[in-house]
């Protein structure tokens, strides 16, 4: 299982190059400019049918592409369901067409798009890899009992402690049994998507903002339905805060229970597309110099911020499991005298004393 | 703007999903792999404490085989002192026995040797003085007739002269 997994994400991320290059090739052999920008957002964004690669000119050529079931939902008309491919190059089919990638009503009424784009369907994938991958690790568990582990379980397992040593029991404390699931899932859905998001033709899904903010909000809801008595003192009657200050404070406060989310989401979301527009940057320059010279300097770098982009995959990955376990930390945290210390001194004591 | 801008649908679908795949993994993935973490934790702790246990309790029998060995040393030793004490008491009263028993001998025999000398002296004195009569009533026959006269002279003679 391991040495397949590896096998494939070591083919996949040579690939990449491979296919980048060739999906352009066919856009700068069009007679409009080479546009990276356009080019860069196309692959970046999300969009309504897979697309791999284009053989050939972009109006006659073969388009490598896999159809999507759109799902479209308006307030009169109801449920639609249908393939993307009678979406292609403008064509309008139900009364729905694609402007830029975004459904839209021909009468310019509202439409609700549930659609299974290439990041919904990348969803589905990395969610099945994710239940395949787990449940083989639990089976090892449950075949070897207490016994030393193998395979594809001892890839896993010192992750899993770490996850559950470094992060969970450090930032948590003794309550952390209760959000190892949620911190897990969170880890290891991000580095997958992360991952599954370098490979050629990939979607970006760890780099969507809808995605990020899904995750940001359960990590709000969970500590907030988590959070104490303690948590709520802090924040409406911060501890060594002057009475006459509180008016700023609580305000203060309060965004920041927005803000951290708010960052993680966009700390997510901003490092995996980055990463993203780097490589295809790098790509673009060939086409922008319009000359094969530049393709070994090009592929260097590229190959180098991909390396980078690994790193970044699971570095993202423990980054945003950590801070959501430090914010759960700090909505569980009991009470602390020596919490009353934090930017004390004279201040705090005053405060005390009055 | 547009990548900035969060779509319903994937949000719908990222809700519904990871919802799924979270409740799936903590069920059949998280629970029996954290479960048999702690368990496999537990059971290393368990084995290394009984570890230390066995090991605390060779230490405790390996003292104890050394106070008894040592224990049985000294009551060697002591048995030995005694053993040597006694023999050394033995040969002394033995001694002082055999000394007493040559000492009372010696004086017996000193007794014995008394007697029969003062036996033997009686003997010669009866016998010197039966001589010394007949010689004297041999003499004295031819001269003088009162013979108890004769004798109880002589007797006093031969008290006085005393022999040893």
């Amino acid at each position: 299982m391991k040495r397949l997994l590896v096998a494939i994400f070591c083919f996949l991320s040579v690939a990449a190059y491979a296919n980048e290059p060739a999906a352009t090739t066919a856009e700068a052999t069009d007679k409009e400019a080479f546009s990276p920008g356009e080019m860069i957002l196309h692959h970046i964004g999300d969009s309504h049918e897979w697309h791999f690669a284009t053989i050939g000119d972009e109006a006659h050529g073969t388009h490598l592409t896999i159809p999507l079931p759109v799902i479209a939902y308006r307030p009169a008309q109801g449920l639609s369901v249908f393939s993307s491919s009678q979406l292609a190059e403008g064509k309008v089919y139900d009364g729905l067409k694609l402007e830029h990638e975004h459904l839209v009503a021909e009468d310019g009424s509202k439409v609700y798009d549930f659609s299974i784009t290439k990041n919904v369907a990348s969803l589905m994938l990395s969610a099945a890899l994710l239940l395949v991958v787990f449940t083989a690790v639990a089976r090892g568990y449950a075949k070897r009992g207490t016994g030393a582990p193998k395979g594809i379980q001892s890839f896993f397992e010192p992750i899993i402690v770490f996850i559950r040593d470094e992060v969970a029991k450090k930032s948590i404390g003794p309550k952390y049994e209760r959000y190892m699931p949620y911190l897990l899932t969170v880890f290891f859905f991000i580095w997958f998507n992360n991952l599954m998001g370098l490979m050629p033709g990939g979607a970006n899904l760890t780099g969507n903002i809808a995605v990020t903010l899904t995750l940001a909000v359960l990590t709000l809801l969970i500590t907030l339905f988590s959070s104490n008595k303690n948590y709520w003192h802090h924040i409406f009657a911060t501890p060594g805060v002057p009475k006459a200050l509180l008016p700023i404070m609580i305000p203060v406060e309060l965004i920041g229970i927005v803000v951290k989310p708010f960052s993680l989401m966009v700390r997510l979301f901003a490092n995996i597309t980055a990463g993203h527009i780097v490589i295809l940057s790098f790509i673009s320059l060939i086409f922008i110099f319009g000359s094969v010279t530049v393709a070994p300097v090009t592929l260097a770098f590229g190959l180098f911020i991909n390396m980078l982009e690994l790193l970044v995959a699971i570095l993202q990955a423990y980054i945003f499991t950590l801070l959501t376990a430090m914010y759960i930390g700090g909505a569980v945290e009991e009470h602390h005298d020596a919490d009353y210390q934090m930017g004390g001194g004279d201040g705090a004591d005053t405060a005390h004393t009055h | 703007m547009q990548i900035v801008t969060p779509e319903l649908g994937l949000i719908f679908w990222q809700l519904v999903i990871f919802g799924i795949v979270l409740l799936l993994l903590r069920a059949f993935a998280w629970k029996p792999i954290l479960s048999s973490l702690k368990e496999r934790e537990s059971s290393i702790d368990d084995a290394l404490r009984m570890a230390d246990q066995a090991k605390l309790e060779m230490q405790q029998l390996k003292a104890g085989n050394e106070k008894l060995l040592a224990e049985a040393r000294l009551e060697r030793d002591r048995i030995l002192k005694e053993a040597t004490e006694i023999s050394n008491q033995l040969i002394e009263t033995a001694k002082t026995k055999a000394t007493e028993e040559g000492g009372r001998m010696i004086v017996q025999a000193r007794e014995a040797i008394q007697n029969e000398k003062n036996a033997a002296l009686a003997e010669v004195k009866n016998t010197a003085a039966k001589l010394s009569i007949d010689i004297a009533e041999r003499i004295l026959r031819r001269e003088l007739t009162d013979q108890p006269a004769q004798q109880q002279l002589v007797d006093s003679y031969l008290k006085e002269v005393k022999l040893n």
